[in-house]
């Protein structure tokens, strides 16, 4: 029997994409495009809106553990990479595991699974290089920092800043995403968020902001400068967020609530959307 | 003094030491406490300063007051330099402030001989202690174990630090003894021993009570600083390679001499630090520690030192031809490894994917191997690369030109007329 294609209209979750391949199974439809943000593909193509089951999600879930205890691991990362249609993608790669098995997850140069992992590798790279950018400022006892990230690390980051700083308040605001992790008294939540404004610090922040960038700039050895190892290592569309790749501006306190900066753009941070031009974006 | 300039001077005084890693070490949350150790097996870099090198921990001396007069070194006693000191409270202030705002991954703890080693050491003891006990820091610790130091107190400091490492700085006992007088090779040597020793007992320990104090779990490291005496690589890595094995170090790591001190006994001040000789120490070290390779392989006595203008991995392969080409399909995991272009990743994903596929050059390249090296010593189903041609004579030329372009310019050789071109 031939698949009919269409076009699957979801909520943009991880289970609901899940549904997506639940329903397409149960359908026989084979879907030529996923839309999971609302916006409108214009199409010939009949259109199905998914609604989220999770008990279907969860079905989805355990075939995938049975074809390969490591299946559901790489699908979800998969879905919190910034990769390009990764919802075909993905699903590509889930038909393959249904029709051959596991062996398809042990040959990364397959032609299915090569994007989807060069893709959790672009995501592996950029959450091990976060786990040590991320700054955060004291704002009267609670940290408080911004990242601006292609894919979306927030979920993949929990664990290791909810342990790190397990005896603090904290939050971690994604700008790419508008997603806001909050953590306080073991417990942490993921928030979507429409707008963000980030307190002013308190005095001893800019303290030991100074110290901070005193540190970085005397442990160079003048005779070694290497910068091209340096952007290697720390791309510059990771400086915008970082306390020593900030304007002299960030270490100064306001002297008087005048001179206070707008709420949006906390001491010299720039604006979501707005790089700022001292700091060029890294290519790719 | 205010503590801003303190941590200038203390730093500055602190950053000719290569050692900054956080890894070996793995410690999840525990109640009360602050901080965990990375979750991942290479350590976690926080920042990266203006040489290309990783901050990973806060680095800095407990005092640059020093007793010694070692002539390679910016702290000697002769030198005139501003000297100040931490007290402990304030380091482990310091510590904490810094790591809330993950800007480190811990401390990196090192001093200068204030008074006599003994008393040092019981400094450097009372700043972790602090930081470990009032401020219940669970973060990563490095310590420096001060050559001199009586065994109970290096023991004492080794159950509140990470990694221990003591650093011998001079490859050979005859350039201790010409620039670093109050050292000797056994005042050297002995920590080292010592730091080995309580860590097995510590091991077997553990086995038997699980609530054993640890004793530096993340091992021990050294130093070795290249360009300021004689040595030659080959000594340099014989070195390396036998205190990997006697000594059951994590790391040895190299240390271009920067000429920070105007001495007879030393380079003069405009040298140049030997980056690129440096950057060839850590290649064959890697070669060393993950791919199986021994120094008596690397070097020989009528070749004592690297080829600046080539890789060792490549080196080696070049000069041992009659073990190649290697056929991809059926090699073992250990003669993959010896290929230029195939690390250790790269090895295992060959090996898993072969069982399911027959491998082509393009997907090896999907793999992770570096085809522009490794196409010279591979065959893929029998057949080699497509449209390459080398004889075994051109083949050195070829692969010097590839890397030609990967050097920094300065490092670069100019490019002559009469090169032969691949």
């Amino acid at each position: 029997m031939v698949w009919t294609d269409t076009i699957y209209q979801y909520d943009g979750t991880f289970d609901g994409f899940l549904c997506c391949v639940y329903e397409s199974y149960v359908n026989k439809e084979f879907p030529i495009a996923f839309d999971g943000d609302g916006e409108w593909i214009f199409s010939l193509c009949p259109v199905r809106t998914v609604n989220t089951v999770s008990e279907h999600a969860r079905r989805i879930y355990l075939s995938l553990t049975k074809r390969s205890p490591l299946a559901p691991q790489i699908i979800r990362k998969g879905f919190l990479t910034c990769l390009a249609d990764k919802e075909q993608h993905l699903y590509a790669l889930i038909r393959k595991l249904y029709e051959e098995g596991a062996s398809v997850l042990r040959n990364r140069g397959d032609p299915v699974f090569y994007p989807v992992a060069k893709a959790i590798r672009h995501l592996d790279g950029e959450l091990e290089k976060l786990r040590g950018f991320i700054r955060f400022s004291d704002l009267n006892g609670i940290l408080g920092a911004e990242i601006e990230p292609k894919n979306r690390v927030l979920p993949l980051l929990r664990g290791h800043f909810c342990s790190r700083y397990a005896n603090e308040s904290f939050f971690i605001y994604d700008r790419t995403h508008r997603e806001l992790l909050l953590y306080a008294k073991g417990k942490s939540r993921l928030i979507p968020v429409d707008s963000f404004e980030m307190a002013n610090p308190c005095k001893e922040e800019y303290l030991y902001r100074n110290l901070w960038k005193k540190f970085y700039d005397t442990i160079a050895i003048r005779e070694r400068n290497n910068s091209r190892c340096q952007n290697t290592q720390m791309p510059k569309r990771y400086r915008g967020t970082m306390t020593e790749f900030q304007p002299e501006s960030y270490f100064t306190p306001p002297e008087s609530p005048a001179a206070l900066q707008g709420p949006s753009a906390p001491g010299g941070i720039p604006a979501p959307g707005k790089p700022s031009e001292s700091l060029p974006s890294a290519p790719g | 003094m205010d503590l801003l300039e303190k941590l200038a001077i203390l730093s500055d005084a602190a950053k000719y030491d290569a050692a900054c890693t956080s890894s070996g070490a793995r410690r999840g949350y525990e109640p009360g406490k602050i901080g965990n150790t990375s979750s991942s097996i290479a350590g976690c870099c926080h920042s990266f300063s203006a040489d290309g090198r990783c901050i990973t921990l806060l680095k800095v001396l407990m005092t640059n007051c020093c007793a010694f007069d070692c002539q390679y070194c910016i702290n000697r006693r002769s030198n005139d330099v501003r000297r100040t000191a931490f007290t402990p409270k304030e380091l482990a202030e310091l510590t904490i402030g810094f790591y809330r705002r993950n800007y480190i991954e811990g401390l990196f703890l090192s001093s200068g001989v204030l008074r006599n080693p003994d008393y040092t050491t019981e400094l450097m003891i009372r700043s972790l202690r602090i930081l470990r006990e009032e401020y219940r820091f669970n973060g990563y610790i490095h310590a420096k174990a001060i050559p001199g130091t009586s065994p109970e107190l290096t023991y004492q400091l080794g159950l509140l630090a990470d990694r221990m490492s003591v650093n011998i700085e001079l490859p050979s006992e005859a350039g201790l003894q010409k620039l670093a007088p109050d050292k000797t090779k056994s005042a050297i040597l002995r920590p080292m021993g010592l730091i080995r020793d309580k860590v097995q007992e510590n091991k077997a320990e553990l086995v038997k009570y699980k609530h054993t104090p640890r004793f530096a779990p993340a091992g021990q490291s050294t130093q070795l600083i290249v360009g300021a005496t004689r040595d030659s690589d080959r000594h340099i890595l014989n070195l390396t390679q036998s205190l990997y094995d006697k000594y059951r170090l994590k790391r040895v790591f190299y240390s271009a001499y920067v000429p920070v001190v105007e001495s007879s006994l030393l380079p003069a001040l405009d040298t140049k630090p030997p980056l690129l000789r440096e950057h060839r120490l850590y290649q064959a070290d890697w070669l060393l520690r993950f791919y199986g390779f021994r120094a008596e392989e690397l070097l020989t006595k009528q070749q004592p030192d690297f080829n600046t203008a080539l890789d060792p991995k490549c080196n080696w392969a070049i000069s041992h031809l009659e073990q190649f080409p290697v056929e991809i399909m059926r090699a073992d995991y250990e003669m993959l490894l010896r290929v230029p272009g195939i690390g250790p990743v790269g090895a295992k994903r060959i090996l898993s994917a072969r069982r399911t596929d027959t491998l082509t050059y393009e997907n090896l390249k999907r793999l992770g191997v570096v085809l522009k090296r490794a196409q010279y010593f591979i065959t893929c189903g029998g057949k080699m690369r497509e449209g390459l041609r080398f004889t075994p004579e051109t083949m050195l030329a070829q692969l010097e030109a590839m890397e030609r372009g990967l050097l920094p310019p300065h490092e670069a050789q100019q490019l002559s007329l009469f090169d032969a071109v691949g």
